[in-house]
């Protein structure tokens, strides 16, 4: 591997406050019971801000913030001038995009390759892509005058955090309704950040609201009766409580969820392109990513061949300082995390699977786990039906297309798969019974505002993105 | 005295389940009376129990994927074809309807008229549902983006309780015109018109189990099939008492199945709208890159 020159991505496009309040109604306030955690950088441990856990009674006083701006100002507002608004936070994002950069590669720990070519240009795109969608939602297919629910209750999860918010946030507003937003514990910044957005485009108060905290939090949101909509993202587990937990209530609810995606690799597939392809399924993101392609299946007749370049091409991957500009696999999101992963992967080893990891050097603090892969996996195997949520590939065989496809769909989840061949009639046969909600054929991880993103089965009901995902937040 | 003047008597039906395209009993053994709107007595009916019901999902499961596999213009055909053996049965359905749900002769004759336009028209959706409901996606990058919608798998139904033809067939013909596959819980106190529909369906080219009607309790078979995890999704339409239905959506959660809620809309409309199909579609969404 060639040696490389540091290249970091000066921390100094971004002020971070030693102390956040919660946002609400178009303000930073503190918490009722004064409650507070801090945030830290995964790769480094080191504390950036303390940040504010939000009790009920916050989620009360968001939730009231949220309705009045319903019923005053965002439900009664015509949707050009709503569309306006999404159009400025749109602009505001793209104007900041490397603060915003920066400060999500600090709090999650992505290299920031990805975080300044993925998740901050696209959460400006899902903004202006819903901007138009505000005033001409007569269109959208919902019939002649679809209304708004209410207010929504967001949750989101940790991989993503800004993407994540704008894929909440985005369709709720252009819809009409106002929201009150919980990010994940561990990635609060680019949310708080995110405020002093929706304050620079003048957003009426209440509109948007953001309220820190962890489980606890989530579950008063869920709870609060005066919330009509729940849109979450995050594990399956914790979607099937919410799922529960608004049963009986008029509450309507979204969920996208874990998945277990199958890359299914064919004997005539470009096994160049299919290896990148590979990889960025798996290692983008360290592998924080429910829709990753986490069970490898290739054709037998290629598997030594695919195996091999896999290898080749693993040693390549630079992994350490996120705001590194030649990084290529960041720090694991947190020691939670970290020990999720290292515990699934001693299964693999217990139930005899074959573990390879890339040769990188982990730095001495932060949580780091190597690029890794496991060969002589069975189905039965857990590592091949849990879903890991790190940079670990699982890999089994296939002989027959039916055998592929029975394999990709032997399990619970359903949220996306690849396909890599050169016949596109063989493509459209496997997108066909694949049982996922996005199938990337000879491509893998590619996200757009425009296009319907979510899972079948397990991985969570309801679509974001598109006009599909407008159906989320109106009657 | 001739046989012609002697009041005849007549042959009597013994009303049982339709599973698999076939008409077993209940393996419970169990029946209960079926009353006419004034309590006197019409029939015994099989009662289903919880094995019945899992029947009814395995053979709805197997049905799945012939079913899915078709082509809509094919499902589409074999959906009007079903309405046309409707019009046949008029006369029976009408009777039941008098007798069942009280209606003078106009009144059931209108439900069975609409019942039957509401399966034609159901039936036109089959090869319609992936234009309206699905999209070409005009991606920032040089990939070809589609979304189709597809079934969502096998589907419980807990049938209206009062409305036992047109309330019924609102519910059931949306989701097999999508391609799913369905196990029905009929009215319990008026279960007659849903098994003179499995009589049509027998006879019909739906292919056994893509349909399956269950006689009986849904506060006693209901649960089961909420919680039965090869069970895609519930429609809770006929479940009036609240806190039964919360129990099946939390039931429903184990394995996130796509619930409809209860709901006892009007369903004498001219247009009931795509609403009860969109709940059992899945979207998927496929990319393909573009290039030489």
């Amino acid at each position: 591997m060639f040696e490389y020159a540091p290249a970091p991505e000066s921390r100094s496009v971004v002020d971070i406050a030693s102390s956040y309040g919660l946002f609400i109604n178009g303000g930073f306030v503190d918490s009722a019971d004064g409650r507070t955690f801090k945030t830290i950088s995964p790769a480094s441990e080191e504390v950036l801000a303390e940040v504010t856990e939000a009790g009920p009674a916050d989620v009360d006083a968001a939730v009231t913030a949220a309705r009045r701006a319903y019923d005053s100002v965002w439900s009664t507002m015509p949707g050009r001038e709503r569309a306006k608004y999404l159009y400025r936070i749109a602009r505001i994002l793209a104007e900041r995009a490397r603060e915003f950069a920066v400060l999500e590669t600090l709090d999650n720990g992505k290299p920031i390759r990805e975080s300044r070519d993925v998740d901050i240009p696209l959460a400006s795109a899902w903004f202006f892509y819903y901007a138009g969608w505000a005033d001409k939602l007569s269109y959208a297919g919902f019939g002649a005058y679809p209304q708004p629910l209410g207010v929504a209750g967001q949750i989101i999860p940790w991989n993503f955090p800004l993407m994540m918010l704008s894929w909440k946030i985005a369709p709720a507003l252009a819809a009409g309704n106002t929201v009150v937003l919980k990010p994940a514990e561990t990635t609060p910044l680019t949310a708080l950040l995110f405020a002093s957005v929706c304050q620079q485009a003048d957003l009426p108060p209440g509109v948007v609201n953001i309220l820190t905290g962890a489980g606890a939090t989530g579950q008063s949101l869920v709870a609060h009766p005066d919330v009509d909509k729940i849109a979450f993202t995050g594990s399956t587990e914790v979607g099937k409580a919410i799922a529960r937990a608004v049963a009986g209530t008029p509450k309507r609810v979204t969920l996208e969820l874990g998945g277990k995606a199958a890359n299914v690799v064919f004997d005539d597939a470009p096994i160049d392109q299919a290896v990148e392809g590979i990889v960025n399924g798996i290692f983008f993101n360290q592998g924080h990513v429910c829709c990753a392609g986490s069970r490898l299946l290739v054709q037998e007749s290629v598997y030594a061949e695919v195996l091999d370049r896999l290898k080749r091409r693993m040693a390549t991957l630079r992994l350490g300082d996120p705001l590194d500009k030649n990084t290529d696999v960041g720090a694991i999101n947190s020691r939670e995390q970290l020990t999720r992963i290292r515990e699934l992967s001693e299964v693999g080893d217990a139930e005899g699977a074959q573990r390879w990891s890339a040769p990188c050097e982990l730095p001495e603090h932060g949580f780091w786990f190597p690029p890794t892969i496991f060969t002589g996996v069975t189905q039965a195997h857990r590592i091949a039906r849990e879903e890991i949520f790190g940079p670990v590939l699982s890999i089994l065989t296939f002989r027959t297309p039916a055998e592929a496809v029975e394999k990709a769909n032997n399990t619970p989840y359903g949220l996306s798969a690849g396909v890599w061949t050169e016949k596109g009639s063989r493509i459209l046969w496997l997108a066909d019974r694949l049982r996922a909600g996005v199938v990337w054929a000879n491509t893998f991880n590619r996200f757009d505002p425009t296009s319907p993103f979510g899972g079948y089965k397990e991985s969570g009901h309801g679509r974001e993105g598109g006009r599909h995902g407008l159906a989320a937040y109106l009657r | 005295m001739s046989a012609s003047e002697r009041a005849r008597l007549e042959v009597r039906k013994t009303y049982k389940l339709f599973v698999g395209g076939s008409f077993p009993r209940s393996e419970s053994g169990r029946t209960y009376e079926a009353l006419d709107s004034g309590g006197r007595f019409l029939a015994n009916v099989a009662r289903a129990s919880r094995k019945d019901a899992r029947d009814a999902v395995s053979a709805a499961r197997k049905a799945f994927g012939g079913w899915s596999g078709a082509t809509p213009y094919n499902r589409g055909q074999v959906l009007y074809r079903v309405a046309e053996m409707l019009e046949g049965r008029r006369d029976q359905f009408r009777s039941q309807l008098e007798a069942g749900e009280g209606v003078d002769r106009a009144g059931a004759d209108e439900a069975v008229s609409a019942a039957i336009d509401r399966w034609v028209w159901y039936a036109g959706w089959a090869d319609k549902i992936a234009q309206v409901h699905g999209s070409a996606n005009a991606v920032a990058g040089p990939y070809f983006d589609f979304s189709l919608p597809e079934p969502t798998g096998v589907v419980a139904i807990l049938a209206p309780r009062d409305s036992s033809l047109l309330g019924l067939v609102s519910v059931l013909a949306p989701v097999v015109a999508t391609g799913n596959t369905a196990v029905v819980v009929s009215s319990y106190p008026r279960p007659l018109p849903a098994m003179t529909l499995a009589e049509v369906l027998a006879t019909s080219d739906v292919p056994g189990g893509v349909i399956n009607i269950l006689a009986g309790d849904l506060a006693e078979v209901g649960p089961w099939l909420a919680s039965h995890m090869d069970v895609n999704g519930i429609d809770l339409a006929g479940v009036e008492d609240p806190e039964l239905a919360a129990a099946m959506e939390q039931a429903a959660a184990d394995n996130l199945k796509r619930v409809l809620r209860p709901a006892l809309p009007a369903w004498d409309v001219d247009d009931p709208g795509i609403e009860r199909m969109t709940p059992f579609l899945e979207i998927k969404t496929v990319w393909h890159p573009i290039g030489v």
